[in-house]
């Protein structure tokens, strides 16, 4: 029997979280710590069954797209704004990533939380991120989209800022918030194009009125026409440049890392982040029409995959390391969107939240186990003390460096071969930088490995005594999330990204016949065939370079460490001051926007406003009526004088005309 | 059920329930708190009774009308439709509130505070019911009087200028308005308002109508740049005055611009409704700024009223631009007014919702300055939710009230000018900051000082009261439909009568 879907099973997977969130929220001080993560590990652990079920019914129980309405938010004139869910085989994917990798952090989250008072607050928070996700890629409609959007962005702004005594904490919080409220900004106007353009914003609807009128233009600076669609795109790019932190909205992923280790492996590395991505695959239909959109999507994502990278050279705590190695791989999915190759850069962001999400666990359990210190150049050596995190983290940084055969070097090798085959200028630009990304992230990759597991032992004596390997709710997601980091690529990347299998049910549309993946595809021999072919590309050499060279600095030869950096000191110093976007938005925008203001207050209402005209006129009546008072003394005698005066004038003035008559 | 009632009962109960709480006076604050709270309660009621009894496809309804001035044809004449019943009920609603805020923290003459928001809650309802002029006009200026002795007797230190200043300003506006009102009563014969609509004035008489009516609705909602009364006001005033003011007395103008604006001078607001628009502009925008750097925390949200305000006057302006109505191409125009009016109710949410919250704190710690507080999340972590939520809500995040009316506004202004819609975009990264920015200072950090560190968190009365409100937001930003099925038909016909009078006076 072909297993349907029904849609009990859909409210299912979004409520469950949500409503063990509310009971950990609110109930926490009732529920207790062990209630409260039971009670959200179970929530959760439902929806990962169920969504596992779901892909199972897409993928292998044939089961049609669902494109369900839940109820109408709200309806003016001919616009219905409504919340309900599409699920085809891109949300379905998207659903067990996210409920697995969800999953697995909340398990961890047991260990590595273990003391902190505001356990059962963070498991609320992490279950309500999981609902928020959740209905950010189940959304059939850009509305919700938007909903879940800001959501996922507000629970990430509580749990950047978890540790709210922190200043730092609560600084890159309400950076984080702010700088994704640009994009917001960018997001939102392109969805206003598009429900004023097509009268709809149900994907479905959205497409298909797309295909009849595409071609409409509008006017943004005088009487130039621009294409509507291509505007449309920018701007709702902007957007995903906001919440997939691409340059120049990448500034607060990598403060982002205030926050507790396992939700900067679930939201910023392997979930939350990865929205842009979707979000433009799944618009692929509206991408496809403009090729002005995919060229600013295939040179951000390019500038970012590379420039990033460069900055996770220099790090020296050990999160941020993986922050920039996330900016740099996301800048990879994007920039494979940017040729088409949409199931590319959807098969990376896939193999990428596992191994990133294992990176991040891992980091965490070195992190505890050091007492939360953060600092590489405190560690050294560990591989011995923590077997397990080490030959987990050894495998995750494998995948991320595209060793062959691992997950992470399918799909990063088929975005760099569906760059290289596209064609055009801005093709070759972004095919040479994602080509020396690779170098890079395996030498800032094996740098990080080397700092930490191998060499001198750099801790202080009472860290070292403490060193034990973390407790089993660390380790067995660890192992868990390895599994799919080294096998989930041979198993998958054939059907996936060269087969039919997002194209099938209309989930991703590409229009032209002759793009990256297509070449990519006429020359596919099988999973042994794509590995051989690879090394007749320049990519796996540059990452065992980039694992040559870090061997040679920090293990072989770290006294030539000096004299090679030496040289390169300006470049270093530009990396660590990280290209100057920092100052320039902290500085520049933030400071000068409030001087702005405190200008505007001063001038503007104190002086102009309150000072001149408000009680300027009440001043102006005062001394009007002060002039005015003078002639009302009182004194009869006064009056009596003024009255004289007048009768004597106007005698004279008779008189005057009398004689002159 | 007492159809013909109804209006009078919602407007006199609270009168006189005032007076009577009143008579009690001194002698017994535990009977002045009870009396109050009943009245405010059966009133609240009686809304409901409304809101369940309204059609929104019928028009004006629950219509009462006698004669109340014979010789100058005065009537007192009620009704409300989908623009003003909404108003009626928040009205009872943050008058309710307010009443409940009060019992605890006002030790000075309990009965006369109480009183004063009962006489004031009938007076609103009348403003908001009335459907004769001078009755308006009677209402309008009324209201003003127990606002004015609030803030002066339990106002703060500046709270004389603050008065006078506001007095003053609504005064002058106002005294227009009556001027327009008599010129009016001329044209019609009537001093029905709804006669007042559609005379087919010619156009030099409705840019100085038009022009009247800004001057006392401007002042009122407020606009930039007559909005400087809004803060001192709110500064000086007690909780519960800034939490009316805020909630209820700024909606006035911009009902005011729906009922006599647009309808009675539609040629003159669509010349003229660029000047709105820019002014509206100039509100979210610069106001926004503005408040970002208050280091009052009445006088941020006293300026972020200002702002959200813009979004409504902006909505209900851009209409001319964006197309009256589905004919004309797009529902542009009744996407921005529906956002606009679905920003006054919510707006009347979020903004009494922040004000509590700064009485909260202020009730305890006797200061509004930002800087004299820090960490408060350490000692008052249910107050710190909720402040959290508003904060947000009042950044216009999608799941709060906050987001629906600035989304629809955006929207509709799109179809005016891509450039409209980008410059209010502006608010969501403005309005982030200053409402944020207030929350990093406030509520998170390290506790600052030992007077933070004394801090106990909230009490039952004011769960409830933040508790109830916090459902109201979300609520309202996850279901809107059920304000805007109520407001819409009204809103519609609106559009399409200001759109009917326009293309008369085109073809004359």
């Amino acid at each position: 029997m072909d297993p349907v879907l029904v849609e009990w099973v859909l409210y299912a997977i979004v409520l469950l979280p949500l409503i063990a969130a509310l009971i950990a929220g609110i109930g926490g001080p009732w529920i207790g710590r062990v209630g409260a993560h039971r009670v959200t590990i179970g929530g959760v652990g439902l929806a990962t069954v169920l969504s596992f079920w779901v892909l199972y019914a897409q993928v292998w129980g044939g089961a049609a797209p669902l494109d369900i309405t839940v109820y109408t938010w709200a309806t003016v004139g001919n616009l219905s704004f409504e919340i309900g869910f599409l699920v085809d085989r891109l949300t379905a994917v998207m659903m067990a990533t996210v409920t697995f990798v969800a999953l697995m952090v909340h398990i961890y989250t047991i260990g590595y939380m273990h003391d902190d008072p505001g356990y059962q607050r963070f498991f609320s928070y992490i279950a309500l991120f999981t609902f928020a996700m959740l209905m950010l890629v189940m959304a059939n409609n850009l509305l919700q989209l938007f909903f879940a959007w800001e959501a996922v962005g507000l629970v990430s702004y509580l749990l950047i800022g978890f540790w709210y005594t922190r200043e730092s904490a609560i600084f890159a919080n309400l950076k984080a918030f702010l700088v994704n409220r640009v994009g917001d900004l960018g997001l939102l106007l392109g969805i206003a194009v598009l429900a004023s353009a097509f009268g709809t914003l149900h994907y479905g609807e959205l497409f298909a009125a797309v295909a009849e009128a595409p071609d409409q233009t509008l006017n943004l600076f005088g009487a130039a026409e621009w294409s509507l669609i291509t505007v449309a795109c920018v701007l709702i790019f902007i957007g995903c440049m906001g919440k997939s932190a691409q340059v120049p909205l990448h500034v607060w992923l990598p403060d982002s890392m205030e926050g507790p280790t396992p939700i900067s492996a679930l939201i910023h590395a392997a979930t939350m982040v990865t929205a842009g991505i979707f979000l433009v695959a799944r618009l692929s239909p509206l991408f496809e029409l403009s090729t002005v959109a995919l060229t600013v999507v295939l040179v951000v994502g390019a500038l970012t995959a590379f420039f990033m990278g460069l900055i996770g050279l220099v790090q020296n705590d050990i999160k941020r390391v993986v922050a920039y190695s996330t900016l740099s791989q996301l800048g990879y999915m994007v920039a494979a969107l940017g040729v088409s190759a949409y199931a590319a850069g959807v098969y990376h962001l896939f193999t990428h939240a596992f191994f990133k999400a294992l990176l991040f666990l891992a980091a965490g359990s070195v992190i505890i186990a050091l007492h939360h210190e953060q600092d590489m150049r405190k560690m050294g050596g560990l591989a011995k003390y923590l077997p397990i995190t080490y030959i987990t983290m050894l495998i995750g940084t494998l995948a991320l460096i595209g060793f062959p055969g691992f997950s992470g070097f399918f799909s990063k090798e088929a975005v760099i071969a569906a760059v290289g085959y596209s064609a055009g200028g801005w093709a070759t630009f972004a095919y040479w930088l994602l080509v020396l990304g690779v170098f890079v992230t395996a030498l800032y990759s094996f740098r990080l490995l080397f700092m930490v597991f191998h060499g001198e032992e750099r801790m202080d004596a009472h860290a070292r005594e403490h060193l034990h390997e973390s407790p089993r709710v660390v380790t067995i997601p660890l192992l868990l999330l390895a599994v799919p980091s080294v096998l989930i690529g041979l198993l998958t990347f054939g059907p996936m990204v060269i087969g039919d299998f997002f194209k099938v049910d209309g989930s991703i549309q590409v229009l032209a016949t002759e793009h990256g993946l297509a070449y990519l595809a006429a020359g596919y021999t099988g999973v042994l065939g794509f590995i051989g072919h690879a090394f007749a590309t320049p990519v796996p050499y540059l990452a065992f370079a980039g694992f040559l060279t870090a061997w040679l600095l920090y293990i072989k030869r770290p006294e030539w460490r000096p004299r090679v950096v030496a040289p390169l000191a300006p470049l270093q110093r530009l990396l660590e001051h990280k290209y100057g976007f920092d100052w320039l938005y902290v500085q520049g925008a933030a400071g000068g926007g409030r001087a702005l203001a405190r200008g505007l207050t001063l001038v503007g209402e104190r002086w102009i406003i309150d000072g001149a005209l408000v009680n300027g006129s009440a001043r102006l009546i005062g001394r009007a009526a002060a002039g005015v008072r003078q002639l009302q003394t009182g004194y009869l005698y006064h009056y009596a004088f003024i009255m004289v005066i007048g009768v004597l004038l106007l005698i004279t003035l008779f008189v005057v005309r009398t004689v002159l008559a | 059920m007492f159809d013909g009632w109804l209006l009078s009962l919602i407007i006199w109960v609270p009168i006189f329930g005032g007076a009577a709480v009143l008579a009690v006076g001194a002698r017994s604050p535990q009977a002045v708190r009870a009396l109050a709270t009943a009245v405010a309660g059966l009133t609240f009621l009686l809304t409901l009774v409304l809101w369940i009894g309204f059609d929104p496809g019928a028009g004006m309804q629950f219509v009462e009308k006698r004669s109340w001035v014979p010789s100058f044809d005065i009537h007192y004449h009620l009704g409300v439709d989908g623009i003003s019943m909404p108003l009626v009920v928040l009205t009872a609603f943050a008058t309710l509130l307010v009443v409940v805020a009060a019992w605890r923290g006002i030790e000075y003459r309990l009965a006369q505070y109480m009183g004063a928001f009962l006489i004031m809650e009938g007076l609103m309802v009348g403003v908001f019911a009335a459907l004769d002029a001078i009755l308006f006009y009677v209402f309008w200026e009324a209201m003003l009087v127990p606002m004015f002795l609030l803030i002066g007797i339990w106002g703060g230190t500046n709270r004389i200028y603050a008065t006078i200043k506001f007095f003053l300003y609504t005064f002058l506006g106002s005294v227009l308005m009556l001027i327009a009102f008599l010129y009016l009563r001329w044209q019609a014969e009537s001093f029905g308002v709804l006669d007042f609509h559609g005379l087919g004035l010619p156009f030099e008489a409705q840019i100085l109508i038009f022009l009247a009516l800004l001057a006392a609705f401007a002042v009122k909602v407020p606009m930039w740049p007559v909005h400087t009364w809004l803060p001192d006001a709110h500064t000086e005033a007690p909780t519960g005055g800034s939490v009316i003011l805020a909630a209820i007395t700024l909606k006035m103008g911009a009902y005011g611009f729906l009922r006599f604006a647009l309808p009675i001078a539609p040629e003159a607001s669509q010349e003229l409704a660029w000047l709105v628009i820019a002014m509206s502009l100039i509100a979210i925008v610069y106001i926004g700024l503005v408040a970002m750097v208050q280091e009052d925390m009445k006088r941020l949200i006293a300026y972020s009223s200002i702002a959200h305000m813009g979004f409504a006057t902006l909505g209900f302006f851009v209409v001319f631009q964006a197309g009256l109505t589905s004919a004309s191409g797009g529902d542009g125009g009744l996407l921005a007014m529906t956002g606009g009016y679905v920003q006054l109710i919510s707006h009347g949410f979020i903004s009494a919702a922040l004000f509590l919250c700064v009485g909260v704190l202020y009730d305890r710690m006797h200061t509004r300055n930002i800087s004299d507080y820090g960490g408060v999340v350490n000692r008052m972590p249910i107050f710190a939710a909720f402040f959290v939520v508003f904060a947000m809500a009042n950044a216009g995040l999608p799941g709060t009230s906050g987001f629906v009316g600035e989304f629809m506004v955006i929207l509709g202004s799109y179809q005016a000018s891509f450039w409209y819609a980008a410059i209010a975009g502006l608010t969501l990264i403005v309005g982030a900051a200053y409402s944020l920015w207030l929350v990093k200072r406030v509520v998170f950090g390290p506790v600052a000082n030992e007077r933070v560190d004394q801090l106990r968190d909230l009490d039952g009365r004011e769960l409830l009261l933040l508790g109830v409100l916090a459902v109201a937001v979300i609520g309202l930003g996850v279901y809107p439909a059920v304000l805007i099925e109520v407001a819409e038909p009204t809103l519609v016909a609106l559009l399409e009568d200001v759109s009917a009078m326009l293309s008369l006076a085109a073809a004359r």
